[in-house]
């Protein structure tokens, strides 16, 4: 078995003088699809902003493709082939539809993910590409956002919250799209509080709680009891 | 008619005024930060004019090209090696720094040029001039004015056109996320700066030509780029060089008027300006 694409070991992240992730450890394997879940203020994002390299860490706290690039800036860590479609979408509101996507490419990683590719996967964006990124509804947004981290063609993908304040509609039509982009052997890590939702696309799962994996496993093997207790870590 | 003419040669000077204000702009508009010693700037790319005139013997536009690089390199550095550390959420240490730079740069000048006035010298064309409708046009104001022109459509063309101007625009917007695109924050306003320095350089160039100059003029200028960036609306570069022209009309009819309302005259349209519209006359959408 080749080592994991993404390994996490005894990683801790700080604000200051508050500490947000406790000795965190995960192991994501090339391909895999692995869900994050957790209560608000349970570390998800801190995570997300740690691995992308937007909060520093130790250097070999966070491993990907065996490389340590724990205390590497965002920046370096995108050349490496890791993408984080943000929380909240946060677009560039001065740019166009189509410039946010090619802002993605501006790594230059070759792959499968060019402009008529992701076009092709949310038409809606062909349509719109000359539009101001601000004038599009919350769920096009988000398929920019997606679609711009796509562009990367990273070799890990993380979303991080992507349903949040979407119609249910439109959080199922992003959902839809999701085997597209991770049926490619893309590696993905998924975020959410939406807890069905996070399973139901994810072939394992992690569930942090205040700052520390509170459960672990294969999405099919674990039961709703033992999610609902790592969750609010209440003893049933 | 002398009014036409006054109209006509504020407008050219405004060109100049224009070109003050669109590196200040530049400057604001990508890493929001204020460039206080940009007037100073201006004048020590003036100055490094008149040192490679003399030195290599060549005509001031020729040495216009290697000034662009040095300025540009200077900017380079500068942003990377000391402005970058100053910005954050504080507004107050660029500013504080930039002044400090400010003072520094006007006692080295001061140190290595003396307080004598200096000029460069450009030849025949300095006094050469065109005659439309009885109506004079110097040759060296109106090339100052086309110059502004394709700068500023040279910026918009490099703002709106090009990958490194896009990432202006996004570095701007969102310095996080931008660095999750792989670009580099640091370098990206690095490369701002030296633009910014290299249109400086011909404005300083420029100036230097028209009149004559000294360390302690710099103060002026910039309070010129200000007006005229304020007047136009901040982030519009079209908008700037029309905050150019207005000042440079209000100012040389003001002299028409009086040789002594001439900067008032200018100072005057400014407030005008700012009582009825606040954001300037063409502020960019805000968001």
């Amino acid at each position: 078995m080749a080592d994991p694409m993404l390994s996490l070991r005894s990683l801790e992240a700080h604000y200051g003088d508050f500490q947000a992730l406790f000795g965190v450890d995960m192991s994501i394997d090339t391909g895999e699809v692995v869900a994050i879940i957790g209560a608000n203020g349970a570390g998800k994002t801190t995570l997300m902003r740690s691995i992308s390299g937007l909060l520093k860490n130790a250097p070999e706290q966070i491993k990907f493709q065996g490389k340590p690039i724990g205390s590497l800036r965002a920046d370096q860590v995108a050349y490496h082939g890791v993408a984080l479609v943000p929380e909240g979408r946060q677009l560039f509101p001065s740019l166009s539809v189509e410039e946010n996507l090619l802002i993605g490419a501006q790594v230059g990683r070759s792959g499968p993910w060019s402009l008529q590719k992701v076009y092709s996967l949310f038409p809606i964006l062909d349509e719109r590409k000359h539009q101001a990124s601000t004038t599009l509804s919350g769920g096009q947004q988000q398929m920019v956002a997606i679609g711009r981290a796509l562009m990367a063609n990273p070799d890990l993908i993380l979303f991080d919250e992507i349903s949040l304040g979407l119609a249910p509609v439109i959080i199922k039509s992003i959902y839809e799209a999701l085997p597209g982009i991770v049926g490619d052997g893309m590696t993905a890590m998924i975020v959410e509080q939406d807890i069905s939702k996070a399973l139901s696309v994810s072939s394992r799962v992690y569930c942090l709680q205040e700052g520390r994996v509170s459960l672990s496993g294969e999405t099919r093997a674990i039961s709703r009891e033992e999610i609902t207790r790592a969750y609010f870590g209440v003893e049933a | 008619m002398d009014w036409v003419s006054a109209i006509i040669q504020g407008t050219l000077l405004g060109g100049l005024y224009a070109l003050f204000a669109a590196g200040l702009s530049l400057i604001f508009g990508v890493m929001r930060l204020v460039n206080i010693a940009h007037g100073d700037l201006i004048i020590l790319a003036a100055y490094l004019g008149l040192s490679t005139t003399i030195m290599l013997g060549v005509h001031p536009f020729m040495a216009l090209l290697l000034v662009m690089a040095l300025m540009a390199a200077i900017g380079y550095v500068l942003q990377r090696g000391i402005l970058n550390q100053t910005l954050g959420d504080d507004i107050l240490p660029p500013l504080l720094v930039t002044f400090g730079l400010s003072v520094i740069l006007q006692n080295a000048l001061l140190e290595g040029y003396s307080a004598d006035p200096q000029k460069m010298n450009a030849g025949a064309i300095e006094t050469a001039s065109l005659s439309a409708g009885g109506v004079s046009i110097g040759v060296l104001p109106l090339m100052t004015f086309a110059i502004a022109v394709a700068v500023i459509a040279g910026l918009q063309f490099i703002f709106y056109r090009t990958s490194v101007g896009r990432a202006f625009r996004a570095v701007s917007d969102n310095s996080d996320i931008a660095q999750l695109m792989g670009l580099n924050k640091a370098h990206v306003f690095g490369l701002a700066m030296a633009l910014a320095l290299a249109v400086t350089a011909i404005a300083g160039v420029l100036l230097g030509v028209r009149t004559s100059f000294d360390p302690s003029v710099g103060g002026a200028r910039l309070i010129f780029g200000f007006e005229a960036v304020i007047i136009g609306g901040l982030g519009n570069l079209w908008g700037t060089l029309a905050g150019g022209v207005i000042l440079g009309v209000a100012q040389t009819l003001g002299a028409k008027i009086d040789p002594g309302w001439q900067l008032l005259a200018g100072h005057v349209a400014f407030l005008i300006v700012l009582a009825v519209r606040p954001n300037g006359l063409f502020p960019r959408v805000s968001h």
